[in-house]
């Protein structure tokens, strides 16, 4: 078991034919992952080495059954391209694209929740569960198959708990980089029960950052419904008021949002928080006994 | 990205919303001018991109014509905050019989828009939130309903008890809810909304912050970027691609990957240091990158020592390392670095690097306490 991508994934890729979306379905296809589509308007017909390409999505999905899509197309087509998704049946949808309005992410978190599909994203790394599949951006071989689930709002963040992970010998069910964005299809609180329930996971790392209330909410919720062991670390200690640090989402905006109130509001329901990047491994392995 | 009221008025106008006339002048004679045709008397108010302006003298009440040219003169140059007024917006003075405020919101709880109005306006609305939270209301708009006639007619009612002053109030709060969308905002604010001694509703003071992803398609609102408002340095980023925000500390860095950067950040001051800076070079290995983040650093005059923390991911090591390498060949520097590189094509990196007479370091602790103990005065 693993959450939201496995064996049984078969990904259909919006904006294959382009610089990012080509590199990346290679990537993909090397570690393992069932590229059955892609989707290019206007050249529909063609392959992408040995992958079919459609015109639109509906048709992949006719085509090839693809259960899955990720989207590599450019901001301002990508809004266009989670709808098409949405309408052509797909549950499960991983948006990497950076740059996206928020006010279409309101349109598009609404259409989500309306067909009862499940997206990640927008402005992230994707979701791998090692061994099994790969749809994103990150690099395989630094993961490897394990107990931990990893729920983190950022990407090379996330690289860097992973190592820690594994020096401690710790491998992953699943790794989900939530998105940078302050409207994001899914949050910590959607996805902390997917891994509650998988019995492949016997604990989450949560990485959070400064700006919105996503952590508290997580900390509530890890306090009341949760039994696994959940190990955090918190991003932006340093990071001053009003100033947004990379990601659109990452602001301390009026006072609220500080990595202080998340980490108090983790602490306080049970949840070891990590000083440095590096003590997550060591936090994890006490916390799963070892 | 912040825009200055004067450009937020202008939008709101544009929108149908009732404003004040007005002018925004940079010199004493302009105001006198721009007074003139808006006749006395008039607000001088100081164009800078923080709250609390008011109260640091920058927005001042003129009576007389023959005076605004003196006003103007002490409000141009004033420094609010640490910014310089380059801009005064001159602006028609209207009698006040009451202060409301209207304020609307992109909600990341609810991620939807909010809109949030109170009877206290014209004072500080988070602390009207905390003192008194039963003057604040909210609204919160449902995507595939919008936001109705009823919605703003609901929301002016808790403003005003007069029924005309409530039609022309929902009036208000819907032309602003249109202008909201129609420029991609992600916060916009009337505070206060006035309503007259003879009864008219105007929106004295208008706030919009604008969403950074979405100025692709605002071409008009992304010209109304004032330069004057960021430090060079900031400007050389945004046109170079890196995130930069710049802080109090010694430790320039410079990372790839927004929450990593911050994390280093983090790592910093658990060692015993304070970072210089936040600085994102994204995915890019590209050398001209580099040496414009370098450029940055290295300008900054707190800097004492520069640290890399590159953690290979697609993006690979030995491409970031070949960027470095030319990028300090373009731009050498007597200050200490210290480089740490981990993850794909590390090793090739690492030749890379030490065949230009670098150390590197795998791990980011180490790197870290590394760069802390060099800054304080030791050597590389």
């Amino acid at each position: 078991m693993s959450i939201l991508v496995d064996n049984d994934t078969r990904l259909v890729v919006q904006g294959i034919t382009g610089r990012d979306g080509a590199f990346h379905t290679r990537q993909m296809i090397e570690y393992g992952t069932k590229v059955v589509a892609g989707v290019t308007p206007g050249k529909g017909g063609q392959k992408m080495d040995d992958v079919p390409i459609f015109d639109s999505v509906r048709e992949a999905v006719e085509g090839t059954k693809a259960n899955t899509s990720v989207i590599f197309v450019p901001p301002a087509f990508a809004t266009d391209a989670m709808y098409e998704s949405v309408e052509a049946g797909i549950k499960t949808i991983i948006c990497i694209t950076e740059g996206i309005p928020a006010l279409d992410m309101i349109g598009v978190y609404d259409a989500i929740q309306r067909n009862g599909v499940r997206m990640v994203g927008p402005n992230c790394p994707g979701v791998i569960s090692p061994g099994k599949a790969k749809v994103g951006i990150m690099p395989g071989p630094i993961h490897a198959l394990g107990p931990v689930g990893v729920v983190s709002r950022s990407g090379t963040l996330t690289y860097e708990v992973v190592d820690s992970l594994m020096q401690v010998g710790l491998g992953q069910s699943t790794c989900i980089g939530v998105g940078g964005d302050p409207i994001v299809g899914s949050s910590f609180l959607d996805l902390l029960p997917l891994f509650e329930s998988d019995p492949e996971t016997k604990g989450i790392v949560l990485i959070g950052e400064i700006g919105g209330t996503e952590e508290e909410r997580a900390a509530d919720y890890i306090a009341s419904h949760m039994k696994k062991p959940v190990v955090s670390f918190i991003a932006g200690r340093t990071a001053p008021p009003g100033k947004r640090m990379g990601h659109a989402g990452a602001i301390i905006a009026g006072g609220k949002g500080t990595a202080e109130e998340k980490m108090a509001a983790l602490k306080k329901a049970g949840v070891p928080v990590a000083e440095i990047p590096s003590e997550i491994g060591p936090l994890m392995k006490k916390a799963l006994g070892g | 990205m912040k825009i200055h009221e004067y450009q937020a008025r202008d939008i709101f106008r544009e929108h149908g919303v009732r404003v004040p006339g007005g002018k925004a002048v940079g010199t004493p004679s302009e105001a006198h001018r721009a007074a003139e045709e808006i006749g006395a008397p008039v607000m001088v108010k100081s164009q800078v991109h923080v709250g609390g302006r008011g109260k640091a003298g920058g927005i001042q009440y003129v009576k007389e014509l023959s005076d605004v040219e003196k006003t103007a003169g002490q409000v141009l140059g004033m420094e609010i905050k640490g910014l310089v007024v380059k801009k005064v917006l001159i602006s028609k003075a209207v009698d006040i019989a009451t202060e409301a405020y209207v304020g609307m919101l992109l909600d990341r709880d609810q991620k939807r828009l909010t809109l949030i109005v109170s009877p206290a306006g014209g004072v500080d609305i988070e602390e009207v939130a905390r003192t008194e939270p039963e003057k604040i209301f909210r609204y919160t708009v449902d995507p595939t309903v919008g936001f109705r006639p009823y919605a703003a007619r609901w929301l002016a009612s808790k403003l005003y008890d007069d029924p005309r002053l409530i039609k022309e109030a929902a009036g208000i709060i819907r032309k602003m809810y249109d202008a909201f969308v129609a420029s991609d905002a992600s916060l916009a604010e009337i505070n206060p909304l006035i309503t007259t001694p003879s009864g008219e509703v105007w929106a004295i003071d208008s706030k919009i912050n604008v969403d950074d992803s979405a100025l692709f398609r605002q071409p008009k609102i992304a010209e109304m970027r004032d330069l004057d408002a960021e430090l060079p340095a900031e400007t050389k980023a945004r046109e170079n691609g890196l995130s930069y925000v710049p802080l109090d500390g010694t430790i320039g860095c410079l990372v790839n990957g927004a929450g990593l950067a911050m994390a280093t950040m983090d790592v910093i001051k658990h060692y015993g240091a304070e970072p210089a800076n936040f600085l994102d070079i994204g995915g890019s290995s590209s050398p001209e990158k580099v040496v414009a983040a370098l450029d940055i650093l290295t300008s900054d005059k707190k800097v004492r020592a520069i640290l890399f923390n590159i953690f290979g991911g697609i993006t690979r090591c030995d491409d970031v390392a070949n960027g470095i390498r030319q990028a300090f060949e373009a731009r050498p520097t007597d200050l200490p670095v210290v480089i740490r590189l981990h993850g794909t094509n590390e090793e090739e990196a690492k030749k890379i690097m030490e065949e230009a007479g670098y150390t590197t370091l795998t791990s980011m602790d180490e790197a870290v306490r590394k760069v802390v103990e060099v800054a304080k005065g030791g050597q590389s």
